[in-house]
């Protein structure tokens, strides 16, 4: 859901306790480059549209640029 | 509805750091309140705290305000900064800090 709403994102989703309603993202976007933190979690949290409302409890979110991972590795 | 919009832009204007979150500072009521809080404590920052949990009203027009989902939310110096997940990475980068800091600067100038 969220690749599609970020084209070309890569993402890595955990459901965190099994019951569908509490995940870990992380997505790494070359969009991202130049946004703050809370433009790239807004970006994500647009991807995810309604759901994120309706279905989703807690998502827990790290956004990272593919430059961003490299360095973390 | 305008009440309670001017309900959130008094708590943001009144206190240096505001978080809205889930509970109390004591008796937080979800996790990720809870670690919210948990990191300006440990800044040892004076900040305010709203409870979403006992206005419904609230709750829902904060995430409107902010054009963020999700609660905990944290305003420091007027300036929506994020959610739980944003405020843990400044805080591991060191950034929270500064901006704790400058928002303690500023009152003391007042």
């Amino acid at each position: 859901m969220i690749e599609q709403g970020l084209p070309g994102a890569a993402v890595e989703v955990r459901d965190t306790t099994g019951g569908g309603d509490h995940f870990e993202a992380l997505v790494v976007s070359d969009r991202f480059e130049g946004l703050s933190l809370i433009e790239r979690h807004q970006a994500v949290y647009g991807a995810l549209g309604d759901a994120m409302r309706a279905r989703v409890h807690a998502l827990t979110l790290k956004t990272l640029t593919p430059a961003q991972l490299q360095n973390r590795r | 509805m305008a009440d309670v919009i001017e309900r959130i832009q008094s708590a943001i204007k009144d206190n240096k750091i505001v978080v809205f979150m889930k509970g109390t500072r004591n008796f937080p009521q979800c996790g990720f309140s809870a670690a919210t809080v948990q990191m300006f404590e440990a800044l040892e920052a004076p900040f305010e705290t709203v409870d979403v949990l006992a206005d419904q009203e609230l709750r829902e027009a904060i995430k409107r305000y902010s054009n963020w989902p999700t609660i905990p939310q944290v305003y420091i110096n007027g300036k929506f900064v994020g959610g739980c997940d944003i405020v843990r990475e400044l805080y591991e980068s060191g950034e929270l800090q500064e901006m704790v800091k400058s928002a303690a600067g500023q009152s003391a100038e007042q």
